[in-house]
């Protein structure tokens, strides 16, 4: 186990290894590429949130000079509804196609309905005018609860719920409905001195990254096709786009930019399958970015949600009973993240009696994707509220009642797993130390804490190392780097084999190079690739180890690999790395290390964070004035890319409470499809975010790593919540905390 | 088509190109001049990941049509370092782990330069303000902030302009 080890590359705070190219502007990106004779995509999208296409005529657009080819729905192969794994959970093979590319029917503003290329881009929005389309509209449904009604429009004829007890005979906006219980929920209740049950709203989000979706593709008849684009998994854009166009998967190739940011968001396709087709269609290389407008409009947001709880506790703040009915909109096609907003919902604590019921229900906007621990903030603001409420209600403080509450070892989840060693109590205890909370508040100022849990997980990676004939290392990773991950790859590295981290270069190779990589999300990232690392580094030590044992003419077993040297422990002798890569060619050829893996124990991770919020009780407008996040990170790797996750996700989530939403017209038409309306944090709006990093390793890490990229985001929604319903005397049930909602709840509050 | 013919100076190179009249800057330099260090997140002037400066004044170059360049005097990304010497800002966000996914760095050390041009020794709020047409969604701007204040500092102490 690690705790007693002593590192000498971790926990360094490195330049990481990308940088240089990133701030000289070096760094290629999704809309980077261009090729020769390359042709511009553009997509036409629908005006209407629900209508049937009863005409779609492109001869007009075909003949517009510059226009080199078009792409429908039916350009797909036949593809039949079946569930695939790809990205971040399963997807319905029927569902991506007709979300890729509009089959008869549009679901959601924005829906894309066909594709041009044409030589330019100027010309291919002209010929995009000249497509004629008539709609027959049809009534739409934008909320979640309206969907759920006996009565409500339905999306698809073929959707049957999931889940219940009896096969249902009549289709449904409900594409599934779960539940998880524990113990005796009714006695629960009973055995309360308080109870507090309450029904939360949050809108629907965008993960904003800041570089749209692009791509730039070549179709091969004979050969090989190529996909050059910006996402989260390479790995899964081949499996996706080549199980939708019937291709073999080694005759698709597919390279990962660099990418500017995903979220969740860059974990499935888009662009990529329909930029095929026009490629293959005009015989070139087809370049397709979209606007912000599009990513809004037409890419996975997360999901809105209504959600209730209901929590017992015995006066000294022992919870007695934990209830939710949650409520997840999936977007236009089945998936929302309810199925882990069930399991997070009261993850953080220790509780007998619970019963959870969750339901995936469409509605007329785009199908949601995975955003940064998907379905967790959601369900946990709600109970993270309700407990808050309960703590001031009994008079206690709302870190004591968490510690008397708080998930441990032991403690059996009602998702499944008994807990192993976690961090919550001691992130709890972190914050109750700091001198943030110690501080004191002044005038319409408020403070609110939460906690936070998220699974993380493991998965599938592939790592070569290949040694150098100088005895630099380059380590070849195929998980893209969202946010300095080769930094951790090459401290693993350079820990394991003792040499230097500077001599060693990660690079993210494409789908040709290594095996299947899973998608970069889940927070796997430096767990399980760094597993793969650490792996492939043994493999290439015990190279090492042969060949010097073979020039000393002694066993393996009688070399040990000490600070980057082979040491002869059976007689005299030591060589160095660069000894014996420099040799390579005379002891049996060049050394390259693997490791292929499929990485199980995943660290569960815990966070809790404290908010200070100021309101200005004449317009309802808030700042936040002081905000630390404490999180378990099991081992940090590059201390400074690990703080810069709890801050990044602390910060998304201030901007989740107070102030981003999807505004629809009545139409259910995206209103604010912007950076202007859709006002996601600037600098000016925040303070410095005090980063606490807590560090009780996961025992099934060499180096005891949990993920630490998801969890930062699970508790802002309730912290911020609380510190602007302390600061404003309100009761917050509905994010976010924009100032007209919080003006008007002050102005009728009578808390 | 008729396309105008512009001749303009970028990072100190004089350059002539062909563009189309609608065409921005921003499509100039990307598609034109093949310098994809300037990005584009939204096209709109609300991103800040297009930040160039035109005879010294900081704009987003999206918002800017190619033809303005006309004799102008352009700064990119590109023309930051002298050569493989990174700037002391880059220098800073790299020791300061500034960024995380990096596609608003370029414009944020474009927009960097030219606040501490304007006011070599901002305040923490001067700076927040002064950058907060750069949207960055990875970091939160806490390590950015502090890359830019130590910048400040050491080109004041006398380090490299």
């Amino acid at each position: 186990m690690s705790e007693a080890r002593e590192y000498k590359y971790i926990g360094q705070r490195s330049i990481r290894p990308d940088g240089f190219d990133k701030v000289t502007g070096r760094a290629n990106y999704g809309a980077d590429l261009s090729l020769p004779g390359m042709i511009w995509g553009k997509v036409l999208r629908s005006p209407h949130a629900h209508a049937k296409i009863t005409k779609l005529d492109v001869s007009r657009a075909e003949q517009h000079p510059g226009v080199m080819a078009i792409a429908t729905y039916k350009d797909f192969p036949a593809v039949s509804s079946e569930a695939f794994e790809a990205g971040e959970g399963a997807t319905d093979l029927l569902d991506l196609a007709r979300n890729i590319l509009a089959d008869g029917k549009v679901l959601y503003d924005g829906h894309a309905i066909c594709a041009i290329a044409a030589l330019t881009e100027a010309i291919a929005d002209e010929a995009l005018s000249l497509i004629d389309v008539e709609y027959e509209i049809l009534p739409h449904v934008m909320d979640v609860r309206d969907a759920m009604k006996e009565d409500a429009p339905l999306l698809h004829d073929d959707l049957f719920t999931q889940g219940l007890p009896e096969q249902p005979d009549k289709p449904s906006n409900i594409a599934a409905r779960m539940e998880l219980k524990k113990g005796d929920i009714d006695q629960g209740f009973a055995d309360a001195d308080v109870i507090v049950e309450r029904e939360f709203y949050t809108p629907t989000i965008h993960q904003g990254y800041i570089e749209p979706h692009a791509c730039t593709v070549r179709y091969e008849e004979k050969g090989t096709s190529m996909v050059w684009c910006c996402t989260q998994g390479h790995f899964d854009v081949r499996a996706s786009t080549a199980k939708l166009l019937k291709m073999d998967l080694s005759k698709l190739k597919v390279v990962a930019s660099e990418i500017g940011g995903g979220f969740g968001g860059k974990t499935t396709v888009y662009l990529e399958p329909v930029s095929l087709i026009l490629s293959r269609k005009s015989g070139r290389p087809v370049k397709m970015v979209m606007d912000r407008e599009e990513v809004f409009r037409a890419s996975g947001p997360g999901s809105a949600t209504r959600n209730w709880v209901k929590i017992g506790a015995k006066k000294d703040g022992t919870f007695t009973a934990m209830q939710a009915r949650l409520c997840y909109e999936a977007g236009a096609f089945k998936g929302s993240p309810m199925g882990p907003g069930c399991m997070t919902v009261f993850t953080p604590y220790d509780i007998e009696n619970a019963y959870v019921e969750g339901f995936d229900v469409v509605v007329n906007k785009p199908k949601v994707a995975a955003y940064r621990a998907p379905g967790a903030p959601q369900a946990e603001f709600a109970a993270e509220m309700v407990i808050n409420e309960i703590a001031r209600e009994l008079g206690i403080d709302p870190i004591d009642i968490r510690l008397k509450n708080a998930a441990r070892e032991g403690t059996q989840t009602l998702y499944g797993p008994k807990l192993k060693a976690v961090g919550l109590i001691e992130c709890l205890e972190a914050c109750k130390n700091s001198d943030h909370y110690k501080a004191a508040l002044k005038d319409n100022q408020g403070r609110g804490v939460a906690a936070g849990f998220w699974f993380n997980i493991g998965g599938q990676s592939s790592v070569t190392i290949n040694m150098n004939p100088d005895g630099t290392a380059t380590l070849v990773e195929g998980s893209p780097d969202i946010g300095g991950s080769r930094a951790s790859m090459q401290l693993m590295a350079a820990e394991e084999l003792q040499i230097p981290a500077d001599k060693i270069t990660p690079i993210v190779a494409d789908t040709e190079v290594l095996a299947y990589n899973g998608t970069t999300g889940g927070s796997r990232t430096t767990f399980a690739t760094g597993m793969a690392v650490i792996e492939a580094a043994q493999d290439v030590i015990r190279q090492m180890k042969e060949r010097a044992a073979a020039v000393w003419n002694v066993t393996a077993e009688q070399v040990d690999w000490v600070d980057g040297t082979a040491v002869n422990t059976a007689g005299e002798g030591r060589l160095t790395a660069v000894e014996i890569c420099a040799g390579a060619d005379r002891t049996g050829g060049q050394i390259t290390g693997r490791g292929n893996i499929n990485a199980r124990g995943a660290g569960p991770s815990f966070a809790v964070h404290i908010a200070d919020i100021e309101v200005d009780r004449d317009t309802g407008r808030t700042r936040v004035i002081r905000y630390t996040a404490c999180q378990d990170a099991g081992k940090a790797i590059h201390p400074s890319y690990v703080e810069g996750q709890y801050q990044g996700g602390a910060v998304q989530g201030i901007g989740w409470a107070l102030n981003e939403e999807y505004i629809y017209s009545k139409d259910g038409i995206l209103e604010n499809p912007g950076f202007l309306d859709y006002r996601i944090p600037l600098a000016s709006d925040l303070p410095m975010i005090d980063a606490l990093i807590v560090e009780v390793p996961n025992a099934f890490h060499p180096f005891g790593v949990r993920g630490v990229g998801e969890t930062g985001i699970v508790p802002p929604l309730a912290a911020v919540g609380t510190a602007v319903a302390n600061a404003a005397g309100i009761t917050v049930t509905e994010l976010p905390l924009s100032p007209p909602r919080v003006l008007k709840a002050m102005q009728s509050s009578s808390r | 088509m008729s396309r105008t013919h512009v001749t303009t100076t970028v990072n100190g190179d004089a350059l002539e190109f062909l563009c189309e009249p609608h065409e921005t800057l921003l499509d100039a330099l990307r598609n034109h001049l093949n310098m994809t260090g300037t990005k584009e997140g939204c096209g709109s002037g609300d991103c800040g990941a297009c930040s160039v400066t035109l005879d010294d004044r900081l704009v987003c170059s999206c918002l800017v049509l190619a033809a303005e360049a006309e004799g102008k005097s352009i700064g990119t990304i590109e023309g930051v370092s002298n050569k493989d010497e990174l700037h002391v800002i880059q220098q800073k966000f790299l020791e300061h782990a500034a960024l995380q996914c990096g596609i608003c760095t370029p414009g944020l050390i474009v927009s960097t330069r030219a606040l501490l041009q304007e006011n070599p020794n901002p305040t923490e709020e001067e700076t927040r303000y002064y950058l907060a047409g750069n949207l960055c969604r990875c970091t939160g701007y806490d390590k950015i902030i502090r890359a830019v204040m130590d910048a400040a500092e050491t080109m004041r102490g006398g380090g490299a302009a």
